[in-house]
């Protein structure tokens, strides 16, 4: 009898403790969609407000007057297309090795190891990287310093899923390439890196919403230019930094069109994201 | 075609493929033991015995597919056409392009079903685009698959069915025209009609091409093989004519493994 | 050669295109392919080698910018709070304590909730939901950090800023720990960065947790749901234990990236240069110490001891994230010692 009770007691207690934590986790998911759900839902309310074509056709004003973002947009397009241009090329011969010749010898580890440490890094620190040996060398700020330290935090990305990818594809692939007789760059080029494209061009897709909302690596290498400009040895606008400087300022009309910004930004970065991933499950290898 | 005047009992034929003393390690793992073999030109050779034999360890050695991965070895001697194909100098590109391959699952690449084909060809030979689809249209009736995609030729090779994934596979193995052809269990994802199609394969490329199959299906290598050869833990136990090694085995073993004794 | 072949040489005659063609494959084009796989080989190892060129390039360049500093100030710099441009005195001490204050925080915070969300999505989401859900987590980590600086200047400050007053007078009233919590209600300040830095890093560490956790054995699971256990207690007890060395990873790479943050501080830690008890005033970090002063650092002094803050930053996050690494590699081990 009493064994029994004390029973009932001990397990009505845990199953007390049991609804408790997992009501807790409940909330805590909740917590996270509300906190997307704000977030995004102020960002809208004031982000349409200061839609509209102007927003399109007009560059960025001085204090108090009407404007637009066009020569920010219009940077941050080019910065993060050459920005990825450079990069992907670069980060998928790197992924290659890791993936292909990476079974022996001491350099793929460390690679490994390195490129998954600058993968996290603070995109502060690239952009001070580039400030020390390139800008300090030309003397001003340009969009090519902005395009080479958004590069960099490309190739990181882009090595991880090259390799990530490559190693999907099964070796009866590799084997079935190799035994027709084909040189292994052929193999890899033709045969192993075109079974993991839709994989890799997730990667990229990923890379280019990365670097597309990066602030801090252009705030000492692109900078920022009021003006219409396209020349690259010059500094560029680009959307980022003119959110940052316009949501610092005092005046309304640059912070309505810092709103704005944020908004092109963040459905720009979203679709990308959505767009990666609707692309990846459609076409993932069926092997 | 007449079997029996091929098959005469003592037929003087060309040896293809000349085994010497074999052995083979992945890494401390002793897979092969000591393999002595000759593979006659032209006919259909079958690897029999229980899983994890070897059977697929010796195929894999005649196109020296072990060699894309480390600690894997083989010692001794293989010949074909009297060309040690284990030595060092032995260029791996040439001798693939001459002892072509079929693996176990189909292995479609990324790209259309004439590309799949074009592939290997373009490796070492340069056709002209007339040529070339002569060529592809070739191979694919040869693999009994022309008529299925004559009209699809630009769609993906991923987008066919298994069985036709795997007679692809074959077509594009015999485009490029090896003198050899290794089959890994090349039906054993495949539902029986599949099969049905590539045994007939396998029986009509026979006069053209020397092959080497390796099957778990004992009524198979009976079907398609000339000679059948039994492994048992990395040793060739019985080599021999088919018909022979079926019905009057030599070695008890090879015996209890044919009438379902083995164990 | 028997008649047999003769007979055989007969049929395939009939079928020219039948007879293998033992083709002569030349020597110089087998040549040419070997050269172009070293070639491609030794590009894709340039490459490889590239990622370790990059990271020494910048520990070296941030070295080598940041001598002057290294030279005027030596090892005081870490320990010294001034940070005065006028009379170029400069020390780390603010935003170190800055950086790794407002991390913790996020830690404080995140850790929990993303440990929450982690077994939600694991163990308690209906089947179809798991996917949306997890990928709105996701798309919670794929927000530019600028925009949560924005959003937290502009919205969650004002609104957190109501609720400071309560804080003061709850927390505020225990002794010790209360002069933490005290100050004018201004909104912006250490705490607020923190907790906007929370809830930046709780879709890294619940996605990390997520993903190790979907990696213990059902087996391990079933056979303690088998002795009657609860839910809670089969995640408390056999899930967390099994993946504790990823779930630390995990931290560690929450911990990296709140440490490295730049722009979501920047907009409300209040950027300024005050050691402060109270985590309701307005302190700064390494990220937004440099994001808000090194283009008009004037002086080489200045600038110096900018890069000098950097450089200790990433110093700082190599660690961390190395650890992090370190421990997620040694679960993959473990995971392939099991199966």
């Amino acid at each position: 009898m009493n064994a029994s009770a004390a029973f009932m007691s001990l397990y009505s207690r845990r199953l007390w403790i049991n609804r408790l934590n997992l009501a807790v986790s409940r909330l805590t998911m909740l917590l996270g969609l509300f906190w997307l759900g704000w977030l995004l839902l102020t960002l809208f309310e004031a982000g349409f407000k200061a839609l509209g074509p102007a927003l399109f056709f007009t560059m960025t004003p001085p204090p108090g007057a009407s404007g637009g973002l066009s020569n920010a947009i219009a940077g941050s397009l080019i910065m993060a297309a050459m920005g990825t241009l450079i990069g992907t090329p670069i980060g998928m011969m790197a992924g290659i090795y890791l993936a292909e010749f990476g079974s022996r010898g001491w350099l793929a580890p460390v690679t490994r190891f390195i490129n998954d440490i600058l993968l996290s890094a603070p995109s502060i620190v690239v952009g001070l990287f580039v400030y020390e040996v390139y800008v300090i060398h030309t003397r001003h700020f340009s969009a090519w310093a902005g395009t080479m330290a958004l590069a960099l935090i490309v190739i990181p990305v882009v090595i991880r899923t090259t390799e990530n990818m490559l190693r999907l594809v099964p070796d009866s692939l590799r084997e079935a390439a190799a035994a027709l007789g084909a040189p292994q760059w052929k193999v890899i080029t033709l045969v192993t890196v075109r079974a993991a494209k839709a994989g890799i061009i997730t990667g990229i897709l990923l890379a280019v919403a990365r670097i597309g909302g990066e602030t801090a690596p252009l705030l000492f290498t692109a900078l920022n230019n009021q003006f219409w400009s396209l020349d690259l040895n010059q500094p560029m606008a680009n959307l980022p930094v003119v959110i940052f400087q316009f949501a610092m300022s005092p005046y309304e009309n640059w912070q309505h069109l810092a709103w704005a910004g944020a908004l092109i930004i963040t459905l720009g970065v979203l679709v990308l994201n959505i767009l990666a991933r609707v692309f990846f499950r459609n076409k993932t290898p069926t092997y | 075609m007449n079997a029996a005047v091929l098959q005469p009992v003592h037929e003087t034929l060309t040896q293809k493929i000349q085994v010497t003393n074999l052995n083979f390690y992945y890494g401390a793992f002793h897979a092969l033991k000591d393999i002595n073999l000759q593979i006659p030109e032209r006919r259909v050779t079958a690897f029999i015995g229980p899983s994890g034999c070897g059977k697929s360890t010796l195929l894999r050695t005649f196109n020296r597919m072990y060699a894309l991965y480390p600690n894997q070895e083989a010692r001794g001697e293989i010949l074909i056409d009297g060309d040690d194909i284990l030595s060092p100098r032995q260029d791996l590109n040439r001798l693939r392009a001459k002892v072509g391959m079929v693996f176990q699952k189909p292995t479609p690449f990324p790209m259309s079903i004439h590309d799949n084909i074009a592939f290997g060809v373009r490796l070492y030979e340069s056709l002209s685009v007339r040529e070339m689809e002569e060529r592809v249209e070739w191979a694919l009736r040869k693999a009994a698959l022309w008529e299925e995609v004559k009209d699809k030729l630009r769609q993906s090779g991923t987008s066919l069915s298994g069985g036709q994934q795997q007679r692809l596979c074959i077509a594009r193995g015999i485009a490029v025209k090896p003198e050899v052809l290794l089959l890994d269990e090349p039906a054993s994802a495949l539902d029986p009609i599949s099969t049905g199609r590539i045994e007939e394969l396998v029986h009509e490329l026979k006069n053209d091409y020397t092959i080497v199959i390796v099957t778990h299906n004992m009524q198979q290598a009976a079907r398609v093989s000339d000679y059948t050869a039994y492994m048992y833990l990395g040793e060739m136990v019985e080599f021999g004519v088919t018909d022979e090694v079926f019905i009057k085995p030599k070695k008890k073993e090879t015996e209890d493994y044919i009438t379902g004794r083995f164990g | 050669m028997s008649g047999v072949a003769d007979t055989m040489d007969g049929l395939s005659r009939t079928d020219p295109g039948i007879s293998p063609v033992s083709k002569s494959i030349p020597d110089a084009n087998l040549r040419n392919q070997h050269r172009l796989d070293l070639l491609f080989r030794l590009a894709t190892r340039l490459f490889a080698f590239l990622v370790l060129l990059l990271l020494a390039g910048i520990i070296v360049s941030l070295l080598a910018g940041s001598l002057p500093a290294l030279r005027a100030f030596g090892p005081g710099f870490l320990t010294s709070p001034q940070w005065n441009p006028v009379t170029e005195q400069f020390g780390a001490l603010v935003p170190i304590v800055g950086t790794l204050v407002t991390s913790f925080i996020a830690l404080l915070i995140g850790i929990p909730v993303s440990f929450g969300i982690a077994l939600f999505l694991t163990e308690l989401s209906p089947i179809w939901l798991r996917r949306p859900l997890g990928t709105a987590i996701e798309l919670l980590a794929a927000i530019p950090s600028i925009i949560y600086g924005m959003w937290g200047l502009f919205v969650f400050a004002p609104a957190f800023s109501q609720l400071q007053p309560w804080l003061t007078a709850t927390l505020g009233a225990i002794p010790l720990a209360g002069m933490l919590f005290q100050g004018p209600p201004m909104g912006i300040g250490v705490l607020t960065a923190g907790i906007i830095l929370a809830i930046m890093v709780i879709p890294y560490i619940a996605a990390v947790m997520r993903d190790v956790f979907e990696v213990v054995p059902s087996v391990l699971k079933e056979s303690a749901y088998a002795l009657g256990s609860t839910t809670w207690e089969v995640v408390w007890n056999v899930v967390l234990p099994y993946t504790k060395v990823g779930v630390v990873g995990g931290v560690m790479l929450g911990l990296g990236r709140a440490l490295g943050e730049t722009m979501a501080v920047t907009f409300v830690i209040g950027n300024a240069h005050k050691l402060n008890p109270s985590l309701m005033m307005p302190g700064n970090s390494i990220a937004s110490a440099l994001a808000n002063e090194f283009t008009e650092a004037v002086g080489d002094l200045y600038g110096s001891a900018l890069i000098e803050l950097g450089l200790i930053l990433f110093l700082i996050t190599f660690v961390v994230l190395a650890l992090s690494k370190m421990l997620l590699l040694r679960l993959g081990r473990m995971e392939g010692q099991k199966t």
